[in-house]
């Protein structure tokens, strides 16, 4: 299923500026897009199209199935989730009003509200007795953003637009939500469009990565597509000269292991250390840079691949260099 | 020393003695001119705030005219109450009708200008994630802008209570009563004692109703979740209201 569908948009501002030409793309139900490129390349202004913050000077906005411009503006931004950097919390509220806003302006009734406010705090890790009578000035930048999730995620949203959630954030509060975040999707399974400047950030957040270029979407595609077949010198300039690392980023293990048994000798990814024998081994979604700095760290060739505690696979030196080469 | 340079100024035991026994003697008529003086300080504000509330913000959701409103009222400051009286008995006749309405136009301009200031400094961000997630103009409006101003209105409105007790007193002078009777009256037999107690009085007056709005100003910011310096009195309304 569709969930968010641009058909030949155009935004031109009253000023004169063109802010995206042309733009054409679909967005699938429950997959992360994320829309990447340099400051002022259009990517926040297709986002607004989508819950009409803009409407488009040409072309079509589809929002379900439905042009976005006969849907009524107020209803549709209730229905969908929207998270800024500036987080814009209300300050005169606790976080447990700031997270009922979109649940009262829907008229909910009090005793649903505050299930879904203990419910999302338990979610975003912030145990609603310690964490809901707060004011926001009383957390961390990194809690406020949570709670800025939390907020958008009030009404169970099909989809949520996140404009540079993380983007004020320092370095390893940013990692923690990118991680989080991304283990969040997988429990609330919602459609997101997610915009940020960052190519790193787009191949770890991204099924699908939109690459803008002054107004227009040049390659539109998944992170392992843009890494090896790059559509111009743009893209190739854009994700960067180490993009044979990035490559291992994006990859999880299980897509590259080999079978068990087709190496006869398994056992010998056990590796030894110091102190004797240790095992090693690694699960099928850990990334292939992982995979790589564990052989590095334990000085094997190979290591095994388990799941439910059994042995699945096994990945290779090899096998990983020849993906980071690949394409280069 | 302190008694010989009291009494080098003029202010000697005698006199603060003659000021008790004066307010002693007249407390019933002074009891009465601060109850006046009251009545037409709460009429004004009561007609004053909804008023300056409602202009401040409509400037505030039509910025184009918050210009010409607040040089208006900005000007109306200017223009001395006599004349102001003056130029409004020919509509109003003489007492109290003229002396209010010349009294919610001097008390515009705080109130008027605060609404609008509080209104408008509410966090872009905030705005934004408001609109984003759905609040129309009006939600905006009583959800975040209107509990966020409260507490600068409240300040406008403790402005313009001083200026009111102040120019109320004025009013006596065309018939309004209230505490400026017995400054006119004062003036007019040379009797020190009755204009030395009624200013202090109306200067008590003042600061009474400037602190009563400060508290209720503080309280606002309290419900807001701000830090407040809380004074014994703020805790035990907080309390109360708890």
């Amino acid at each position: 299923m569709t969930a968010i569908r641009f058909e030949d948009v155009t935004k031109v501002y009253s000023d004169g500026t063109v802010a995206i030409e042309n733009v054409s793309y679909e967005v699938e139900e429950g997959t992360t897009t994320v829309l990447v490129g340099p400051s002022g390349c259009g990517k926040t202004t297709t986002m607004k199209l989508v819950n009409r913050l803009e409407d488009p000077s040409g072309g079509t906005v589809y929002y379900e199935g439905s042009d976005v411009e006969e849907l009524d503006r107020i209803d549709l931004r209730r229905d969908i989730g929207y998270v800024i950097q500036e987080i814009g919390l209300f300050g005169h509220m606790t976080v447990g009003e700031n997270i009922a806003t979109v649940p009262e302006l829907k008229g909910w009734d009090e005793s649903r509200i505050d299930e879904r406010i203990d419910e999302l705090l338990e979610l975003m890790d912030m145990p609603p007795e310690d964490y809901c009578d707060q004011y926001p000035r009383e957390l961390s930048g990194g809690q406020r953003q949570r709670v800025g999730i939390a907020r958008a995620l009030a009404s169970e949203p099909d989809v949520m637009l996140m404009d540079e959630p993380f983007g004020a954030l320092d370095p390893i509060t940013r990692e923690n939500l990118q991680d989080e975040f991304l283990e969040l999707q997988q429990q609330i399974d919602t459609t997101i469009l997610f915009v940020t400047h960052s190519i790193d950030e787009a191949l770890k957040m991204g099924d699908k990565i939109a690459i803008y270029d002054v107004g227009q979407v040049v390659q539109y595609d998944t992170p392992q597509e843009i890494l090896e077949n790059p559509a111009n010198e743009f893209v190739e300039d854009f994700v960067g000269a180490d993009r044979g690392l990035k490559r291992l980023q994006v990859t999880q293990v299980q897509t590259i292991m080999s079978e068990p048994g087709a190496e006869a000798d398994t056992g010998t990814a056990i590796a030894a250390d110091g102190n004797g024998k240790m095992d090693v081994t690694l699960s099928p979604a850990d990334s292939a840079q992982v995979a790589l700095s564990r052989m590095i760290q334990h000085d094997v060739e190979k290591l095994p691949v388990v799941a439910d505690s059994a042995v699945v696979g096994t990945v290779t030196k090899d096998t990983i260099h020849n993906i980071a080469r690949r394409g280069d | 020393m302190i008694a010989e340079s009291l009494a080098s100024s003029g202010i000697t035991p005698a006199v603060i003695g003659g000021y008790l026994e004066f307010l002693a003697s007249h407390s019933t008529q002074i009891t009465q001119l601060i109850v006046e003086h009251l009545v037409i300080t709460l009429l004004t504000i009561g007609i004053a705030l909804p008023m300056g509330v409602l202009l401040g913000t409509f400037i505030s959701l039509y910025e184009w005219a918050a210009t010409p409103i607040l040089w208006f009222a900005g000007i109306m400051q200017t223009i001395p109450s006599i004349a102001l009286f003056g130029l409004l008995i020919p509509f109003l006749g003489i007492g109290s009708p003229p002396v209010i309405i010349s009294l919610v136009l001097y008390s515009q301009l705080p109130i008027v200008r605060n609404t609008h200031i509080g209104l408008t400094q509410v966090d872009e961000a905030a705005i934004e994630a408001g609109r984003g997630l759905g609040m129309g103009r009006l939600s905006r409006l009583r959800r975040v802008q209107i509990p966020l101003a409260l507490p600068v209105v409240m300040a406008g409105v403790r402005n313009a209570v001083v200026i009111i007790v102040g120019i109320a007193a004025i009013g006596a002078f065309i018939g309004a009563g209230g505490l400026g009777d017995y400054l006119f009256q004062g003036i007019r037999e040379r009797n020190v004692d009755m204009i030395v107690v009624t200013t202090v009085i109306l200067s008590a007056l003042a600061l009474a109703l400037d602190y009563g709005f400060g508290l209720s100003e503080r309280l606002l910011r309290a419900r807001n979740g701000e830090e407040i310096q809380s004074t014994r009195l703020t805790r035990i309304f907080q309390q109360v209201i708890a």
